[in-house]
């Protein structure tokens, strides 16, 4: 039969024949699919096995890195100003929340966080780069911390943990010096782009030395790895690595000596600088009044910032690197020294009569001292000594010296910045203002005025470079090997002279009576400074409005006579030196008599009502409930590593030498790093200061 | 031919019964795998209800042809105002639903449709005059039977349900014996009307389904994740799978319904490539003889209803099969004799049952006797 598509007689036949060929034909696609789907299943399981066994294992496996405990910051006898606390601690990732208003608002019940914070916690989020952990909440109790894990599945983009805060027992006393950590924010992440930065719980370094050692103290994270359902649910932990803490930096700061400087500034705003004579070494840089790196560390509020950046006393300002006042008459030993140095005889005199004419004009001194020659222009603080002689010798001349003694200068201190100052002469003035130098100008700079600016670190200094007569360069770091101290060319006769005249300024007929040692047979040598901040038609500078009252300075050093310790003390706005040097004649005090030093400062801060940290903390109550607002509970104190690193430690420590003199084989060891992590299941290893 | 075995269980189409058997156990193996290492919730009632539609296919394989010939239209008619019924639920209920509660029982009329389909339309052109096979008459009442409940099905919305329909649908008119111009034509017209019904008459859900399936990496989190975590669970298997009770893909619920339609991936990630051989071997067995059954068959109602059976089933297992091997976008049809479900489980006996009935009727208007093989 002819098969015609367009002829075709249907009958049974026909279609039981089409039947059996079109279902061959579609038995044999049938068979082709099986085939093609055999095919496949070889293509996935077999040749692309490989892969998708990766992937399969990326999928089922999380890891998780543990945070580093990050070095300790020591002082130079190994007490730490920066440990770390055991901490339970609660952070949120805000891009992985799915319906973020309920569940801040379930944390918040949780947590008992109050408005204020879920009103920070809200900003902060809409700040936030998504990807970056936000810390909720620190320092929970444990039932808090269990609340919150046994939640978990209905709060996804929570992350509880059990880690590690860091600790600061001294506070404000060491908050410019030290800085402070928080979490890294979007550009410190996209600058580093480590993956650490943005793990819940790591905090890097934002200010001071955190910052400069950054990744000398981060150490090395530890990780683990769990096994997670496509929620994200951990079933079980397969295996976790410790971490590797950081390695501790050693400070040449004394701790119990930043401390007792630091609260002994009390109300004022200012530093106090103190080196060691034999080294170089920084023992004290103490700025105040400060913040409490404690609460950066847990993540600042809102109103406790607007509290410290609305203060006139700039807290937020470390003041040893970055004030920068006239040094007034602070400077006249170093002149004295330059006047030497370039062939004056320390007898020469001149008559101050209440002041004295340089070229056509008379310039006033603040006192009439008579005859004068270079130890009374020292004592007596004389201007007119200076202005005849400054310009005798030529200003460019001094400034040189000025120079060499350290004003001015920038010093190789691992800081983010500090202000180095001017000493003014011709050349600096021509560039600066394209003017001549006019005798007027030495007559200002020859006393610490007109253009000259010194930082509180330049001024101390100065002050070890005049009690040596050589050239130490401050170091903040400890090392073995201190930086040789190449002499400045005196005469031994000549640092003597002025070590002696620097002595009658306190001991003798001198400016500054009040600063005298309570202490038999140490004598300090100091100069008085006043840097007068706005002209006496608007304010005498010593009574009036705060911020018109002269700063008061003092340089000094002891034993005079064998200098120990140089240092400087400014107060901002004190009204006059006489604010400056009891600070200073104190803070010897403790050196080289902690007791009677500590009993000054606990009747003062008696008087003062408590401690730095005591007073900011009650400020700061203060101001929250002006504002309205609640105010979370300060970190818990951790009086045993506290007891190690403030003032009072000193007293513990003399003891314990002298105890340890009398039973010499138990000795106490200062240092004892973090124990290393377990290998447990928690999420960051036990142990570290708990 | 003697045989110890009784006539009853010899005449039995065990080359069927048995791969069918294994199948439905190993699926158990997967399912009692996919709730955690536990037989409830899962292959306690797979084992269940294979035994028990297994009695109902028994009981469909001893009906004779004249009520199977009755019964063909009555029961499209039932099915069909069942399915309207899901429609008027859904209207008043608010919102899509596929299935009516009587009772203890849950029906969704649109499983029943798929044999049921086959059913009239062989009914249909059993009755229909071997003159008429070229003209509109064979094209128009079939067309009708397969449109309207495949609208009615795509309306809940059941984009996969409504294609297996008009599959079995197309298949049985194909194997009629309808001039294979038209088949052609429709071909054309199909590649036309895709793009179109793609644009109008899906749902975004179903459009993005699509979409996710020709570009699954674009959409990782949202519906193209399906597909990957299938592949990934298939692949990670390999040779001989990671081992029973051992696939992280569906322990760690990475893999997306583990037990109902991407079962086939959660069994090759712990059996591997063999275990997936054996499944697909069974298939094709089970097939075959389906196959056999209709070519073997006496008339054009036998044929034509039996071929539509192998149609449907042919249809859900290649669909899924290639749903989970990245070959087609997720559907949401169930693989036979393996997925966790009722409904599934139901239709695919019923097929069984249908064949073996057909079966019954060759062997024995053979004449060969009872004893015959």
């Amino acid at each position: 039969m002819p098969l015609g598509l367009t002829k075709k007689i249907l009958n049974e036949s026909v279609l039981t024949d089409s039947f059996d060929r079109r279902s061959f034909a579609l038995g044999l696609g049938g068979l082709s699919v099986g085939m093609l789907l055999a095919g496949r299943m070889g293509y996935l399981a077999i040749a692309e096995d490989d892969k998708y066994a990766v992937e399969s294992e990326s999928n089922r496996v999380n890891l998780t890195l543990i945070p580093p405990r990050r070095g300790w910051i020591l002082d130079r006898n190994g007490a730490p100003l920066a440990s770390n606390q055991a901490d339970f601690r609660v952070d949120i990732i805000p891009e992985r929340l799915q319906d973020r208003v309920r569940e801040i608002d379930t944390l918040g019940k949780l947590l008992g966080l109050d408005e204020a914070k879920m009103r920070d916690l809200h900003a902060k989020i809409d700040e936030s780069a998504g990807y970056a952990p936000i810390e909720v909440a620190s320092g929970l109790d444990y039932d808090k911390f269990a609340a919150v894990s046994i939640r978990l599945p209905e709060l996804p983009g929570v992350v509880p943990q059990r880690g590690f805060s860091r600790y600061y027992p001294t506070g404000p006393s060491v908050g410019h010096l030290i800085g402070y950590v928080g979490a890294a924010s979007r550009e410190e992440f996209e600058a580093d782009r480590n993956p650490l930065l943005i793990t819940p719980g790591y905090k890097i370094g934002k200010d001071g030395l955190e910052k400069q050692f950054e990744q000398t103290l981060r150490g090395k994270p530890g990780a683990r790895r769990v096994e997670v359902t496509a929620s994200g649910r951990i079933v079980r932990d397969l295996s976790t690595r410790p971490d590797v803490q950081g390695d501790p930096i050693k400070l040449t700061i004394d701790g119990p000596l930043q401390d007792y400087a630091a609260r002994r500034l009390g109300l004022e705003s200012g530093s106090v600088v103190v080196m060691d004579c034999r080294s170089g070494d920084l023992l004290c840089m103490a700025s105040m009044p400060s913040f409490d790196p404690n609460s950066f560390s847990d993540g600042i509020g809102s109103v406790e910032y607007a509290m410290l950046s609305e203060n006139d006393r700039v807290p937020l300002r470390n003041k040893v690197l970055k004030g920068l006042y006239p040094p007034g008459s602070t400077v006249k030993p170093m002149h004295a020294m330059a006047f030497m140095h370039e062939g004056i005889d320390p007898n020469e005199s001149i008559i101050c009569g209440g002041g004295r004419r340089i070229g056509n004009r008379f310039f006033n001194c603040w006192s009439n001292h008579g005859r004068v020659d270079m130890a009374k222009g020292i004592y007596q603080s004389c201007d007119s000594y200076f202005y005849h002689f400054a310009q005798k010798v030529g200003f460019d001349k001094v400034a040189d010296y000025a120079r060499r003694f350290g004003l001015g200068q920038e010093f190789d201190l691992p800081v983010a910045s500090q202000f180095y100052g001017t000493v003014p002469d011709p050349a600096w003035k021509l560039k600066k203002y394209d003017q001549q130098w006019q005798p007027y100008d030495t007559v200002n700079a020859s006393i610490g005025q007109g253009y000259y600016l010194a930082s509180p670190l330049q001024l101390a200094v100065m002050a070890t470079r005049i009690a040596t007569g050589r050239h130490f360069e401050p170091a903040l770091i400890k090392t073995d090997k201190p930086k040789p101290a190449p002499s400045l060319d005196f005469k031994p006769d000549q640092i003597a002279y002025i070590r002696k005249a620097m002595s009658d300024v306190v001991n003798g007929p001198g400016t500054a009576g009040r600063a005298r040692l309570p202490i038999e047979n140490v004598l300090i040598a100091g100069k008085t400074g006043t840097a007068q901040v706005v002209s006496l038609s608007i304010s005498n500078g010593k009574t009036g409005p705060w911020k018109y009252r002269d700063h008061g300075l003092f340089i000094f050093f002891a034993p005079f006579d064998n200098p120990r310790y140089a240092g400087a003390v400014v107060i901002e706005h004190g009204g006059g030196s006489g604010a400056a040097y009891p600070i200073a004649r104190d803070v010897m005090t403790f050196m080289f008599d902690p007791q009677k030093g500590l009993d000054a400062l606990t009747a003062l801060e008696k008087e003062w009502g408590g401690t730095a940290q005591e007073r900011l903390q009650r400020r700061y109550a203060e101001y929250a409930r002006a504002a309205g607002e609640a105010v979370p509970a300060s970190p818990p104190a951790d009086r045993e590593i506290q007891a190690r690193v403030d003032a009072e430690a000193r007293l513990e420590a003399q003891r314990s030498e002298a105890f340890a003199r009398k039973n010499p084989r138990r000795v106490r060891r200062p240092e004892e790093p973090d124990r290393p992590a377990s290998g447990d299941n928690q999420q960051a290893p036990a142990g570290d200061a708990e | 031919m003697n045989s110890v075995i009784p006539a009853p269980v010899a005449n039995q189409p065990w080359s069927m019964l048995i791969p069918l058997t294994l199948l439905t156990c190993f699926g158990s193996a997967v399912l009692y795998s996919a709730a955690g290492g536990s037989f409830s919730p899962f292959a306690s009632t797979h084992l269940l209800r294979f035994a028990i539609f297994m009695v109902v296919a028994l009981i469909i394989a001893s009906m004779p042809r004249d009520f199977a010939k009755f019964v063909a239209y009555p029961a499209y008619v039932v099915v069909l105002i069942l399915l309207l019924g899901v429609e008027a639920m859904g209207a008043v209920g608010g919102g899509s639903q596929r299935w009516l509660e009587v009772g203890p029982i849950r029906i969704q009329p649109s499983e029943l449709m798929k044999p049921t389909v086959a059913l009239a339309l062989a009914r249909f052109y059993d009755t229909l005059p071997t003159g008429m096979f070229s003209s509109w008459r064979a094209l128009l009442p079939a067309g009708v039977i397969i449109v309207m409940p495949a609208l009615l099905v795509l309306m809940q919305p059941d984009l996969g349900t409504a294609l297996a329909i008009v599959f079995s649908g197309a298949v049985v008119m194909f194997l009629a014996g309808l001039p294979m111009s038209w088949f052609l034509g429709a071909g054309a017209a199909a590649a036309v009307a895709v793009p179109l019904a793609y644009n109008f008459a899906l749902k975004p859900y179903q459009q993005r389904r699509v979409t996710t399936f020709l570009d699954p990496e674009s959409d990782p989190l949202g519906s193209g994740y399906h597909i990957p975590q299938s592949k990934i669970a298939i692949g990670s298997g390999g040779f001989t799978g990671k081992g029973f009770n051992e696939g992280s893909q569906s322990h760690l619920q990475y893999l997306p319904e583990p037990h109902t339609d991407f079962v086939f991936a959660t069994m090759a990630e712990e059996w591997g490539f063999l275990g997936g051989v054996f499944v697909l071997v069974c298939f094709g067995l089970i097939l075959y003889w389906g196959l056999k059954v209709a070519r073997n068959a006496n008339n054009r109602f036998d044929r034509l209803l039996a071929a539509g059976m192998v149609a449907t089933m042919f249809f859900y297992i290649a669909i899924n099969l290639m749903m989970v091997m990245g070959m087609a976008p997720v559907v949401g049809i169930p693989l036979p004799f393996m997925s966790h479900g009722g409904s599934s489980m139901m239709t695919n006996m019923l097929c069984l049952g249908a064949l073996m009935m057909i079966n019954r009727w060759t062997t024995q208007g053979r004449g060969g006797g009872l004893l015959s093989n």
